[in-house]
């Protein structure tokens, strides 16, 4: 059992690129934090320096209090996941899990112990005896943990350890992993960039891009809370929605029309009076007018809009629409996302607009249609830094438990590549 | 899929011919080894009379027989140059796959450009080379110059080896507490073996088929391994040729090779690392 600190922590190759920015983040003992990112955001490289496989530029390590930069991974007592699994060919299951024992010079009898102890925990008691090339992908996934695991180390280090598996067993496995790591209360720092594993396994969850971290939080407060706009894009799936809006009082000039400001935003919006911003709103905002009027709901703006599809996932139903104005601005938009890397998410910086609404809705593609939208759940951010507006900090301080925050699983997403 | 029948009896006759074509000098050699002086050149496949004295006279005598030296000198060279050469190759080999260090490619091509050199042309040099050194007509005197030769073979083929096996489990080892050695050994060697075993053999026969080191630097059947042997065997009389000895000699020395081959085929098994690391 150890924390984890990571101070200023920067990984530099020789030809000056920058893989991983001033890292800096705390790990406290027993907390389950997932790194998350697109490809090459630095959170593997980040999490391979933390193991001791590639080399820190600059910035301390620090694991139970201790500065462990020039440590070799054998002497950081750790046990990592890899992508790959990396089992040994040449072994069976039992050797491979218990080859750490041995070469700690671990008594027979006690290896053995732990080993059928790993092995009960993960089932794979049956499978002892044979080699990997002999499992199945799930069972080798499993063989991997079970490696970490008998090792019983003060910080378990998982890179994407589910991403080979095929989508049903990787949402089995992704609660395995959970139970696993609750059971044994064990530091877990995890990289993934599947944010539905970010979403559902972390206690607090680390999104970086480009090298930098952006936000660290829980998976509830990254949803509700996101620091700027490339959390806000990269968290959620479908994910958010972004427009360009004006500030004009308490009122804030949107494509969907002039819609008022909610409370927690007029402050900021003060400030920042008759300036452009970047508005978002995730498709759960959205609701087919009707349906808001049955339920009664309160506070939001009604707009109409032409459907240019529509997808039925049977407990909801999205609807495609276009933004109308203009074209220009969309383009505005565009470069900005790029620059703030909304981009890089799916939907970022297009005038096309995703919503979420009731399956009862009648709403069918090729027609206008009214929309009713939650003004409360609007999020508007700086445009020149991506930056949140008024983003309320004291939020932060009244976190969910990990158990609640688990309980608010993201949409189903395809797996992406 | 089904093969048509006249598919089928093309293939029969391609391979029939190229089965005779590659049997028939062996058969040949086996013909002439169990004739009798006076039958040797009659032509025959079959011998008309069978006869061991062709192989009788090669041991009679005990270690002074013309074979039986030559013989224990060929193995014991050829398996000691084996040895050394593995153990330096794999070392060689694995730190030019896997570490990143100044030089590395003067390594490997220094290794190559010594490949290049016909033998004949060290062997002038070497035999003064050796006689002032002491090691001319011993041991040390011929595993030095097949080190020197097979050692690049070697290396290429561990090289090619070692980089098919993925980094992750080199550095799964690190983190389960190996040193590098220990990773080295208890998970690349074992994995390598493959490699490792191909490696083996073709130094193997290298040393053992050499002709022209075995010739020039040795004096005497203190080292003399058979090839060189063969080229001193004798006639019972100086006008009868040594062909049924040399022919009986050539069928005796292939046999080790074989049985070598044999072993270590086994060992050379196609996707040992099977099951390491998904797709």
């Amino acid at each position: 059992m150890a924390d984890i600190e990571l101070q200023g922590i920067t990984k530099r190759y020789p030809d000056g690129t920058e893989a991983v920015k001033d890292l800096n983040l705390k790990i406290a003992d027993g907390e389950f934090v997932i790194l998350v990112g697109p490809s090459g955001c630095g959170k593997s490289t980040a999490l391979r320096m933390i193991a001791g496989l590639e080399d820190i530029s600059d910035g301390e390590l620090l694991i139970g209090g201790q500065v462990v930069n020039e440590r070799a991974p054998k002497d950081r007592d750790i046990a990592m996941v890899f992508q790959s699994y990396a089992l040994y060919p040449h072994m069976t299951v039992r050797q491979n899990m218990g080859f750490a024992l041995e070469l700690a010079k671990v008594p027979e009898a006690e290896r053995n112990r732990k080993v059928e102890e790993a092995a009960e925990i993960l089932d794979l008691t049956q499978h002892l005896d044979r080699k990997p090339a002999n499992l199945s992908g799930g069972q080798r996934q499993r063989v991997a943990m079970g490696r970490a695991i008998v090792r019983d180390p003060s910080v378990f280090l998982m890179d994407e350890p589910l991403s080979n598996l095929d989508a049903k067993l990787r949402v089995q496995m992704r609660t395995e992993v959970s139970r696993i790591q609750q059971r044994l209360g064990t530091t877990t720092v995890y990289v993934t960039h599947d944010q539905t594993e970010a979403m559902t396994l972390g206690d607090r969850v680390a999104v970086m891009r480009a090298g930098r971290l952006q936000q660290v939080d829980s998976p509830r407060n990254l949803y509700e809370q996101p620091a700027n706009l490339f959390v806000a894009g990269f968290i959620g799936s479908p994910a958010m929605n972004f427009f360009s809006a004006d500030i004009d009082g308490d009122r804030l000039a949107t494509p969907f029309g002039d819609v008022p400001l909610p409370h927690r935003l007029r402050a900021a919006a003060a400030s920042a009076h008759g300036k452009r911003v970047i508005a978002g709103l995730r498709p759960e905002s959205f609701e087919d007018a009707e349906i808001a009027h049955q339920q009664n709901r309160q506070g939001g703006h009604e707009f109409e809009a032409e459907v240019e599809l529509t997808e039925s996932m049977g407990s909801e139903v999205y609807a495609y629409i276009r933004l109308e104005g203009d074209v220009a601005e969309s383009d505005e938009l565009a470069e900005i996302a790029a620059d703030t890397g909304a981009s890089e998410v799916p939907g970022g910086g297009t005038s096309q607009v995703v919503t979420r609404l009731s399956p009862e809705t009648s709403v069918r593609h090729g027609e206008r249609a009214r929309f009713w939208l939650d003004t409360d759940k609007l999020h508007i951010f700086d445009p020149d830094d991506g930056t949140s507006l008024g983003r309320e900090q004291d939020v932060v301080a009244a976190a969910p438990s990990p158990a609640e925050a688990r309980q608010e699983e993201a949409a189903p997403r395809a797996p992406s590549a | 899929m089904r093969h048509g029948t006249r598919e089928y009896t093309t293939w029969s006759i391609a391979i029939a011919a190229v089965f005779v074509f590659a049997m028939f000098p062996v058969l040949w050699i086996v013909s002439l080894s169990f004739k009798t002086p006076a039958t040797v050149g009659d032509g025959r496949l079959v011998p008309k009379e069978w006869t061991f004295a062709n192989y009788n006279a090669l041991f009679s005598g005990g270690l002074d027989s013309p074979l039986l030296r030559p013989l224990i000198n060929s193995i014991l060279i050829a398996l000691i140059a084996t040895t050394i050469a593995v153990a330096i190759a794999s070392l060689a080999a694995y730190a030019i796959s896997r570490l990143d260090f100044p030089g590395k490619f003067v390594v490997l091509g220094g290794a190559l450009a010594v490949s290049m050199f016909p033998p004949i042309s060290v062997v002038g040099p070497l035999f003064d080379m050796w006689r002032a050194l002491g090691l001319y007509d011993t041991y040390p005197g011929l595993i030095i110059p097949y080190l020197t030769f097979a050692l690049p073979l070697a290396i290429y083929i561990l090289v090619a080896f070692f980089r098919e096996i993925p980094w992750d489990l080199e550095e799964a080892a690190q983190v389960d507490g190996a040193t590098p050695f220990q990773a080295f050994r208890r998970i690349i060697f074992p994995l390598a073996a493959p490699g490792v075993f191909t490696a083996a053999i073709l130094v193997f026969i290298f040393a053992w088929n050499d002709f022209v080191f075995a010739i020039s630097l040795t004096s005497s059947n203190n080292s003399r391994t058979v090839p060189a042997a063969i080229a001193f065997f004798t006639g019972e009389s100086q006008f009868t040729s040594p062909t049924g000895n040399i022919a009986a000699a050539a069928v005796l020395v292939t046999v080790p090779i074989i049985v070598f081959v044999l072993i270590f085929q086994r060992r050379i098994v196609a996707g040992l690392t099977a099951g390491a690391v998904k797709g």
